[in-house]
C-alpha cells in the first residue's frame, strides 16, 4: 500500500499546476457548451426506422399487436427449436401462456439464482427492456421492469427481446434523458459482430449470436 | 509469451523506409482504410448536424480539461460512494504495481482482459507475466495480437495489419499454446475465424475470476464508466467476473450523464462507421446481486498532465480513440501503425507520444515530422482537434536549442533578398543569365531533397520583365 501513497495529491497538483492560465475565479460551468445539434432527426416514423435499423445489423423483427405477443413468443421460440429459456424473475407468465418450452426463472430477490453453467445450457433468454432508439437501432437493457440481470442476455445464444412502442424514441439524447445512470446497462445494437478481420462485418462472437425483437404496438 | 514491446524500435523514417517497402502490409492497409473510410462517410452523412454535435463534443471535453482537477474529485466522490474504490497512479510503474497488487489480493493467476488502450500504454500484461500471472486478451483482434506475439498497430483493429490468411495460420499455429486449440482443418473464412475465437475463449470467459479493463467514458457527476465494444468480449468481462479493474486515463472524462448523448454519437460513426456498435456497457460503481461485486478503478496520468500544461498541445488531451485520422491518413495508409513505435499510432499519435512520453529520445522527435500536414486528419476528428497546428508546434519544440542550421541560415538569405523589390528582381535577373549552370540534383545535403523530386526549371526570363513589356503593349491595344 505504500508505493501509492500520496499519487493522488501528486497528480492533482499537478493537474492544477498545468491549468495556471485558467482564471482562478473560473466556474466549470463558464467554459462554454454550445448544443447546436438535434434531439432527433427526423429520419422517419420511429418503429419503421426501428425496424429498418435492426434488419440491417441483421437481427430478425417481427411486429405484432398486443394480443399477439403469446403466439409470436411461442412461434420464435418453436422456430429457434428453444426447448429451455431463461428469463427474469417478473417476466409476465402471460408471455409464455402459448409456448410449451420450459421457462427457468432468475429471481436474485427470491434467492433463485441461475448459475453461469446453467445460463450456458439454456436454449436462450427471453425479456423485455428500457428503452430503443430507432435511429441507431439501439436496444438498451438497464436491468429494470421484465430485464432481470446482466448475465441473462449474455451468456445464452440466443436473445428475444420484447419491445413495446412506447419504449421507443428517436434519437440518442432522448433515451440517454430516460436513462438512470445509477443502473447497470447494456446497449445493444445487433447481434453480437466483429470487423477485426479485414474490417468485414461477421456476425456472431462471444454474445448471443441470434437477436430477435417483437415489437409490440 | 508475450514480451513484444515498442521500446527499441527505430525512429519513424527508418521504419517507414522498411514498412512501406511490405507489399501485403500496403495491400492489407489499403484495403481496410479504405473500406472503414467508406462507411464513416456514409453514417457522418446522415446526420446533418454532425458540425453541432462536432462543436459540442469538442466544447465538453474542453470544459473537462479545464477543470480537470474538480472533475477527478467528483468522479472519486462517486465512485466511492457507489461502492467502488479508486487508485492514483501518476505513471506506468505505479499503474502496474497497483494493478498486481491488486491481481495478487484475490488469489487469482490470470485475468480476462478487454481491449484497453490505456493497458498497453503502461504494458501491463508484461508486468503480469513476471509476476506470475496471465492476462488473456479477449478482443478479437487483440488476440490476434497477442498469439502471434506482435504488436498492435491501430486503436481499433489493432491487427489491422494481418490478412485473413495470415489469421488463418496465427490460430493454427498458436492457439493451442494459450488453451483451446483451434479447430482441425480450420480454414480462412471471417466466419470460422470469429467462431474459433469463441470455442477459444468460451470457458475464460465462464471460469476467469477477474477482469481488467479500460474505458471509452467515466462520467464525473455519476461514477459511471462506460465501454463500447463489438463482440461481447467486454460484456463478458465487465459482468461474469467477481473482480473488476479498470486503468482509466485522466482524461476520458466527461462531467455529466448527459453529456453521453454526444459521444455515444460521434464515437461509433467516426470509429466503425455504424451507427451504433453492437454492445456498450455502463456501471456505475458496484450493483448487489448483478456483475462484479468488487470494483477498483486506477486513475491513469502517466504524461497527461505534462501534456495538458502545453497551451497547444493539451488539445490532443481531448482524442476519444475513434482512429478515423488513421484510417484518413496518407501516411498511415502506407506505413501502417508500427512505424510509429509506440501504441497509439497514425496522426493523433504523433502529437501524443511525444508529449506523454517526452522529446528527448529518437522516435519522439521524429513523431511530429511524420505527416504531410494535409490536414484530412483535422477534417474527420470528431472533437476538432487540429492536428496540424500541434504537429508545428512541436515541430518547433523539437529543434528548438538548436544551432542555427544551414536551412535557417538560407531562410535568413531568402528574407534579405525576398523583402526589398529591387534585391528580388537583381537576383532573378542573376539566376536567370545562370540557368544552363543549374544541376537537375542538388548536391551535397541538398541531395537527400532532390533524391525524390525535380528542380523546378528557372524561366529564361523573370515575369516583371515579362509584364513589364506585355502591360505596356496591351495597353496600346486598347
Amino acid at each position: 500500500m505504500s508505493a501509492p501513497l500520496g499519487s493522488r495529491e501528486r497528480v492533482l497538483a499537478k493537474v492544477r499546476a498545468a491549468l495556471a492560465d485558467v482564471p482562478r475565479g473560473e466556474d466549470p460551468g463558464d467554459a462554454p457548451v454550445p448544443r447546436d445539434y438535434a434531439r432527433t432527426h427526423r429520419q422517419g416514423p420511429a418503429l419503421d426506422l426501428l425496424v429498418d435499423r435492426l434488419e440491417d445489423y441483421r437481427a430478425q423483427v417481427r411486429r405484432v399487436r398486443g394480443a399477439e405477443l403469446p403466439a409470436a413468443v411461442a412461434e420464435a421460440l418453436e422456430r429457434r427449436g428453444a426447448a429451455r429459456v431463461a428469463v427474469p424473475g417478473d417476466a409476465p407468465g402471460e408471455w409464455f401462456s402459448r409456448s410449451g418450452a420450459e421457462v427457468l426463472r432468475d429471481a436474485p430477490w427470491e434467492d433463485r439464482v441461475l448459475s453461469v453453467s446453467e445460463l450456458d445450457a439454456v436454449d436462450g433468454a427471453v425479456t423485455g427492456c428500457a428503452v430503443a432508439v430507432a435511429e441507431t437501432g439501439t436496444i438498451i437493457l438497464d436491468t429494470g421492469e421484465h430485464q432481470g440481470r446482466r448475465a441473462l442476455t449474455l451468456v445464452p445464444d440466443y436473445h428475444l427481446c420484447v419491445v413495446r412502442a412506447r419504449q421507443v424514441v428517436d434519437g440518442v439524447p432522448e433515451a440517454v434523458e430516460r436513462l438512470d445512470p445509477v443502473l447497470p446497462q447494456t446497449w445493444i445494437s445487433g447481434p453480437s459482430a466483429t470487423s477485426d478481420i479485414e474490417l468485414e462485418r461477421v456476425e456472431g462472437v462471444h454474445g448471443p449470436r441470434t437477436l430477435e425483437v417483437l415489437l409490440v404496438e | 509469451m508475450s514480451s513484444a514491446t515498442f521500446v527499441g524500435m527505430p525512429a519513424f523514417p527508418d521504419a517507414a523506409r522498411g514498412a512501406t517497402g511490405n507489399a501485403q502490409l500496403r495491400h492489407n492497409l489499403r484495403k481496410a482504410t479504405h473500406t472503414i473510410r467508406g462507411k464513416r462517410g456514409e453514417v457522418v452523412e446522415e446526420l446533418d448536424d454532425w458540425a453541432g454535435l462536432r462543436e459540442a463534443g469538442r466544447a465538453v471535453k474542453d470544459r473537462t480539461l479545464r477543470h480537470l482537477d474538480h472533475y477527478l474529485e467528483r468522479l472519486e466522490e462517486a465512485v466511492t460512494a457507489a461502492g467502488g474504490t479508486v487508485h492514483w497512479a501518476s505513471d506506468a510503474d505505479e499503474a502496474r504495481a497497483i494493478v498486481t497488487r491488486l491481481v495478487h489480493a484475490t488469489g487469482e493467476r490470470e485475468v480476462v482482459k478487454v481491449k484497453s488502450m490505456a493497458t498497453q500504454e503502461i504494458e501491463l500484461n508484461n508486468a503480469l507475466e513476471q509476476e506470475g500471472i496471465t492476462a488473456y486478451e479477449t478482443d478479437l483482434a487483440e488476440l490476434i495480437v497477442q498469439l502471434g506475439d506482435d504488436l498492435p498497430s491501430h486503436f481499433l483493429v489493432p491487427a489491422i495489419h494481418r490478412n485473413r490468411a495470415e489469421i488463418g495460420r496465427i490460430f493454427r499455429e498458436r492457439m493451442g499454446a494459450w488453451g483451446v486449440p483451434a479447430p482441425e482443418g480450420l480454414g480462412d473464412d471471417p466466419r470460422e475465424l470469429a467462431e474459433a475465437a469463441r470455442r477459444h475463449l468460451r470457458q475464460k470467459f465462464l471460469e476467469t475470476r477477474v477482469a481488467v479493463s479500460g474505458a471509452n467514458f467515466a462520467v464525473a457527476d455519476t461514477g459511471s464508466m462506460v465501454v463500447l465494444e463489438s463482440e461481447g468480449n467486454g460484456r463478458m468481462c465487465l459482468t461474469l467476473p467477481e473482480t473488476l479493474i479498470s486503468v482509466v486515463g485522466i482524461e476520458k472524462l466527461v462531467p455529466s450523464w448527459s453529456d453521453l448523448e454526444v459521444f455515444m454519437q460521434l464515437l461509433p460513426r467516426s470509429s466503425t462507421g455504424e451507427r451504433m456498435n453492437p454492445y456498450s456497457t455502463v456501471w456505475t460503481g458496484v450493483t448487489p446481486g448483478d456483475g462484479p461485486q468488487e470494483f477498483h478503478l486506477v486513475l491513469l496520468d502517466n504524461g497527461r498532465t505534462d501534456t495538458l500544461a502545453d497551451r497547444v498541445g493539451r488539445q490532443a488531451l481531448r482524442c476519444i480513440r475513434c482512429s478515423a485520422c488513421l484510417n484518413i491518413c496518407p501516411v498511415y495508409e502506407r506505413t501502417g501503425g508500427h512505424a510509429y513505435g509506440s501504441v497509439y499510432p497514425g496522426p493523433i499519435g504523433a502529437i501524443l507520444t511525444p508529449q506523454l512520453q517526452g522529446m528527448q529520445g529518437p522516435v519522439e522527435k521524429a513523431l511530429p515530422f511524420a505527416s504531410t500536414l494535409c490536414g484530412a486528419c483535422y477534417d474527420v476528428c470528431p472533437v476538432a482537434i487540429d492536428i496540424p497546428e500541434v504537429l508545428v508546434h512541436l515541430r518547433e519544440r523539437a529543434v528548438e536549442g538548436k544551432r542555427p542550421g544551414p536551412e535557417k541560415t538560407a531562410m535568413a538569405a531568402a528574407e534579405w533578398v525576398l523583402d526589398d523589390p529591387r534585391r528580388m528582381h537583381l537576383a532573378q535577373r542573376a539566376a536567370s543569365s545562370l540557368r544552363g549552370a543549374v544541376p537537375r540534383r542538388l548536391p551535397g545535403p541538398g541531395a537527400a531533397w532532390t533524391d525524390t523530386r525535380d528542380l523546378p526549371d528557372i524561366p529564361e526570363r523573370p515575369f516583371r520583365d515579362w509584364w513589364r513589356e506585355h502591360a505596356r503593349g496591351g495597353e496600346e491595344q486598347r
